[in-house]
Formats: structure tokens, C-alpha cells, sequence
């Protein structure tokens, strides 16, 4: 019953909270509904037992990216934002489209069926802490895949600063 | 035990709010933040399945995702600065250079 009572507070709030995120006029205003909207998503994955993937949400998204967002909102002209309209002409449109793609996920739900449970049972786990484990299967199985990660952060690096800076005259 | 299907309807409703942020909202940066919306979407779908099936390899693509997700912030952001230094505007309906 707890347990219900948990996951449904943070259903509820993780939902108002992007609703909030996308309706707020005032883009200050989105950005810190969504501090606290990753919070809730951290605390929803240490509710599933993944604490490493906790701790890298709340480091990465609420350290990192929401930072860059809120030096970028502060390009913008607060005033002129507060008078123009939020939603562009065909906003009825979008609304439709973002309705029916949830009746179509929801419909499909019926026909999921799971996999068999793999070797990694919450007692193996629990054995072998998690960060280890974790770290196992990245730096064995996914070996590759790690470094086209680090070749993607090379490249956003790059392309950031060669993006972003200002031309040099002559 | 919460079924696995509560997570999954969550992630859902996230995601398509996310969709319609993308669609209909009028400032670059807020749409740039349903992206990332749909991307947490998307990662919560991959943890719960991961903790369901018994199987870590969700969570190691969710920790991709979320490389991807820094990866894309940064380029994306700087883009917006572009377009300010070229437009000083962050309205998706007033950059219509390319119609017709």
C-alpha cells in the first residue's frame, strides 16, 4: 500500500510538473519547474532500485543541462516574451497529434509481453553493489558503444565553441 | 509490487506532453525543453523495464541516452545563440527565411 502511495505522488507530480514545464509564459519559470521535475525523476529511479542512474539525472541534468538552458533564457527578452502569445497559430494541431500518439501507445500496451527475467536479480545486486555491476557490463560488453559516447561528447564539445563563437573580422 | 504498466502509462503521458510542448510552443528554448522531456520519457521507461526483466543493459542504455541528451543540449544551445546574433529573435514563427 506504501509503495502505491509513493508511485502515485510521483506520478502525479512528474506529470503536473511537465505540464507546468510546457505551459509557464515566463521561460525562468519553465526552467525551474524542471529543476524540480528531475528531482522527482531521480527519486523515481531510486524507487526502481537504480541509484547510479539517480545520482547521474541529478548530476548531469540538473547540474549540467539545466544550467546551459538558463544562460541560453537569459538571451531572451523577458518583457516582449510576457506579451506575446505562448503557442503558435496551428497549436490545435499539435494537441491532436500529441493525443492521438497516446492512444496509440496506450492501445499497443495491450499487446506487450516481457521477456524472460535476466541474471541480474535484485540479490545479485545487492551482493555485488550496484555501481559495481554497472560498471562490469559498460566497460565489457558495451565497450564500443562507450567510446562512440566519448567520440559524440568530442564532437558536441567542438561543434559547441566552433558554433557559438563570434567570426573574426578580415 | 507496482506493476510494470504504471511506469509505462507515466511514461507515455510524459512523453506525449512532451510532443505537444514540441509542436505548439512558440519560443526555441522551450521547445528545445520538450525534447529533453521526451528523452526523460524515454528513460523511464528503460530503468523500469531494466528493474522488471531483471536486466541492467536498460540502464546502461539509459545512461547513453543521457550522454546524447548533454551532447545535444550543448549543440542545440549554441545554435540558439547563433540564430540570436543572426535574428535576436526566439520565435519559431518568425524565422521564415526559407518559405517560398
Amino acid at each position: 500500500m506504501i509503495h502505491e502511495l509513493i508511485f502515485a505522488y510521483f506520478a502525479f507530480a512528474i506529470v503536473l510538473l511537465s505540464i507546468l514545464v510546457i505551459t509557464m509564459k515566463n521561460p525562468i519559470h519553465s526552467v525551474m519547474w524542471m529543476l524540480l521535475l528531475f528531482f522527482h525523476i531521480a527519486s523515481l529511479y531510486l524507487f526502481l532500485n537504480a541509484e547510479f542512474i539517480a545520482a547521474v539525472q541529478v548530476i548531469v541534468y540538473a547540474g549540467g543541462i539545466l544550467v546551459l538552458f538558463l544562460f541560453a533564457v537569459l538571451l531572451v527578452n523577458i518583457r516582449e516574451e510576457l506579451r506575446i502569445g505562448r503557442y503558435i497559430g496551428a497549436w490545435s494541431s499539435g494537441l491532436t497529434f500529441a493525443l492521438g500518439l497516446f492512444i496509440v501507445l496506450f492501445m499497443s500496451l495491450r499487446s506487450f509481453v516481457a521477456a524472460p527475467p535476466g541474471m541480474y536479480s535484485i540479490d545479485l545486486i545487492k551482493k555485488e553493489t550496484h555501481v559495481k555491476a554497472l560498471g562490469k557490463l559498460l566497460y565489457t560488453d558495451f565497450l564500443y558503444p562507450f567510446e562512440v559516447a566519448s567520440m559524440i561528447l568530442l564532437v558536441a564539445i567542438i561543434g559547441a565553441i566552433v558554433l557559438a563563437k563570434r567570426r573574426l573580422k578580415g | 509490487m507496482i506493476p510494470l504498466s504504471w511506469y509505462m502509462v507515466l511514461s507515455m503521458i510524459v512523453f506525449s506532453i512532451g510532443v505537444f510542448g514540441f509542436l505548439s510552443r512558440k519560443n526555441i528554448i522551450i521547445i528545445f525543453m520538450s525534447i529533453e522531456l521526451m528523452l526523460n520519457a524515454v528513460n523511464i521507461n528503460l530503468i523500469s523495464l531494466s528493474h522488471y526483466l531483471q536486466d541492467l543493459r536498460g540502464q546502461i542504455l539509459a545512461f547513453f541516452v543521457i550522454a546524447v541528451a548533454a551532447a545535444e543540449a550543448a549543440i542545440g544551445l549554441a545554435i540558439i545563440i547563433a540564430l540570436f546574433r543572426n535574428k535576436a529573435t526566439a520565435h519559431v514563427d518568425e524565422i521564415h527565411e526559407m518559405k517560398g
